[in-house]
């Protein structure tokens, strides 16, 4: 299984960070590896899985979208439903332990759509830590309810107005507070991305996703799915569903970046679609990035997948072709959001609406007898305003 | 090997009892033009070596300072290139050596094994990558070893005294201690860990140790140049240079080395 010892995915992941943090991620490691063969650390963290967080999450056939695809069986993978809304909390919980078996008193976070920060902000009001959320300037402003929502959890929300004033941005603040306060901070990074041990870690919190799945499928239709489809910002929801199925090699399983308003525009987040290796935020790995090595300013409609990086793992699968990547546009989001609202009655997050039209778009192209898997990874509440501004269709 | 001015440098301070000093400036800022007016002032008002800072997007060990002063320089259009042209030009009037401070990104994207032709040709010394631990530098430090270009390692209050072991045994140059947990330009004071970090490096190699992070009065250098061999300022001089607009920068921060040059001499 990898990582390797070093941290690395084939050629991707390591650890790039400033030399000060470096004691303390061979600490987290330790205590990763510690927790993760413990038993009491194992039922905690599940004890909350199912009672706080809601899990499992139900595996949904979707049958009103499946007769507008006309072709392949749909199912949705509920994590918009559980506790907070989005998968991030299964991570976040996880981290949260661990912080508190490592004795640390105050976690911090980036947020890009703020769903990770509402995350990080009820773990934190659960377990009695303090609270720190780093957060874009463009965020604070396309995603206010996500904010009202931290700061009622006690959080402290931090406007970033450096750069893009975005995820990234929000990220590069929060190793900035991380490298001042490491003695007591905790960094709970929301993806599969920053230096190993995170990519490992927070892939293995997220798993519990892809191994519901994988037994939720079997147990509906008997047999294994022929497509998975997440979409891909840093990785987590996708590292967290494709897990469950990267050792059955007949599942195909399809990554969907954003690609705002068309690759060509330039003015896009499509990393694996677009980009080349490079480092950033600690890690090697896909990065859009200018022929200087300077970081591209990216765009998506949604600003969880608003990020020229991407988890190392995920460019290890693309490398090796496990993981095929594809994208949809703001407006393929945008008008997947409206169709699965007036088909399903669900309002998905615009993260998972990219998700949602490529299993639409793929479906349509498969036989009624095959069957797809879309990780509906988050709820859409945050996003009608969004919406609403783009106007009604 | 050009990283012998390094090793020149150190063994001058030394024979002459006295401590150095290290100013920081981001290359390109305001212009290649001010970078070098500034070098060659700086040179002449007595600093020992200079740093050069690349600019990057996402310099996430800096302060608000260096990152202002980069984002600037990358809006005037500044890369790699330009800079090691700008060293070139520097390295006709002047021996001081020359170091590269850069985020690995930039070095990746440009080639790491054409990066460290291209700057040995420039005259460019040494290069300190703020995000490339040690466990990840053995690349780039051996392209250096093989053609005389110092790959200058960080040590801080963190490291723990197996890292620093290891550190300082595949140190070239010098070793950079960060005076405290932060970013630069940090006002939170130097850790109290620095001293004994300081004596773990020694036991471990002979290179000079270079101090850095936070230090920007002469009344700081003072105090800490006993454990050192030289301080670099970085934050201080690059504020300093956003204040005093094109024209005068050069002349302050010729003042600024002067007055902090002082300090060192007299202790």
């Amino acid at each position: 299984m990898l990582p390797d010892e070093r941290g690395y995915f084939g050629a991707y992941g390591g650890r790039y960070v400033p030399e000060v943090l470096m004691s303390v991620l061979e600490e987290l490691l330790a205590a990763y590896l510690d927790a993760r063969s413990d038993h009491g650390f194992q039922e905690e963290f599940n004890q909350y899985l199912r009672h706080y967080v809601g899990r499992p999450s139900p595996l949904y056939f979707a049958a009103n979208l499946t007769r507008y695809a006309g072709g392949a069986r749909i199912y949705l993978k509920r994590e918009d439903l559980n506790h907070t809304g989005a998968h991030k909390i299964n991570n976040t919980l996880g981290q949260a332990l661990l912080a508190q078996r490592m004795g640390k008193r105050r976690l911090i976070a980036e947020t890009g759509a703020g769903q990770h920060g509402v995350a990080t902000a009820t773990a934190a009001a659960l377990l009695g830590f303090s609270c720190t959320i780093f957060m874009g300037a463009e965020d604070i402003r396309r995603q206010a309810p996500n904010v009202f929502r931290m700061r009622l959890l006690g959080a402290e929300v931090v406007e970033v107005s450096t750069g893009s004033k975005t995820l990234k941005d929000a990220m590069n603040e929060a190793i900035r507070d991380w490298v001042t306060n490491v003695e007591d901070t905790y960094y709970l990074i929301g993806s599969v991305a920053g230096p190993h041990p995170y990519p490992m870690l927070v892939r293995e919190f997220q798993a519990v996703i892809g191994r519901e799945t994988r037994q939720q499928i079997l147990q509906a239709t008997g047999r294994l799915p022929d497509y998975v489809v997440a979409c891909v910002g840093g990785g987590s929801n996708a590292m967290g569903i494709f897990s469950g199925f990267l050792a059955d090699r007949e599942v195909r399983l399809v990554g969907v970046e954003a690609g705002g308003l068309g690759p060509e525009t330039g003015r896009h987040a499509a990393t694996l679609s677009r980009g080349r290796p490079g480092v950033l935020h600690g890690s090697l790995s896909y990065l859009l990035q200018d022929e200087h090595g300077q970081v591209a300013p990216v765009h998506s409609v949604s600003a969880g997948l608003d990020y020229p990086g991407v988890g190392p793992e995920l460019s290890y699968l693309k490398d090796v072709a496990r993981v095929s990547f594809t994208t949809a546009g703001d407006e393929d989001a945008l008008d997947a959001f409206r169709l699965l609202g007036r088909t399903e009655g669900i309002l998905p997050a615009l993260e998972s609406a990219h998700a949602v039209a490529e299993a639409v778009r793929l479906a349509g192209t498969l036989p009624r007898a095959a069957t797809v898997v879309v990780n509906l990874s988050g709820r859409g509440d945050k996003d009608v305003e969004t919406v609403a501004r783009e106007g009604p269709q | 090997m050009s990283a012998e001015r390094i090793f020149h440098a150190f063994r001058r301070l030394r024979d002459r009892g006295e401590k150095g000093l290290i100013p920081f400036v981001t290359a390109g800022y305001p212009d290649l033009e001010t970078t070098e007016r500034l070098v060659l002032g700086m040179a002449e008002a007595g600093a020992d070596l200079v740093e050069l800072g690349v600019p990057f997007s996402d310099p996430l060990a800096d302060g608000p300072v260096i990152q202002r002063a980069s984002q600037a320089a990358l809006a005037g259009g500044v890369n790699l290139a330009g800079i090691l042209e700008l060293v070139a030009g520097v390295r006709g009037k002047t021996d001081i050596p020359l170091v590269l401070m850069s985020y690995y990104n930039p070095v990746l994207s440009f080639g790491p094994e054409a990066l460290v032709s291209a700057a040995v040709r420039a005259g460019v010394d040494g290069l300190i990558i703020p995000d490339l631990p040690v466990e990840e530098a053995g690349g780039l430090r051996n392209l250096g070893d093989a053609r005389g270009l110092a790959l200058i390692p960080l040590v801080a209050p963190t490291s723990t005294p197996r890292r620093i072991a290891t550190i300082a045994r595949q140190a070239r140059g010098f070793v950079y201690c960060v005076s405290l947990a932060g970013v630069t330009g940090s006002q939170r004071g130097y850790s109290e860990k620095l001293a004994g970090v300081i004596r773990t490096v020694r036991a471990h190699t002979d290179l000079p140790v270079a101090v850095g992070f936070g230090i920007a009065e002469p009344e700081q250098v003072r105090k800490l140049a006993p454990h050192a061999d030289a301080l670099i300022v970085g934050s201080a001089i690059v504020d300093r240079i956003s204040r005093a607009g094109e024209n005068e920068a050069v002349s302050v921060v010729k003042e600024v080395v002067l007055g902090l040059k002082r300090a060192l001499v007299k202790i």
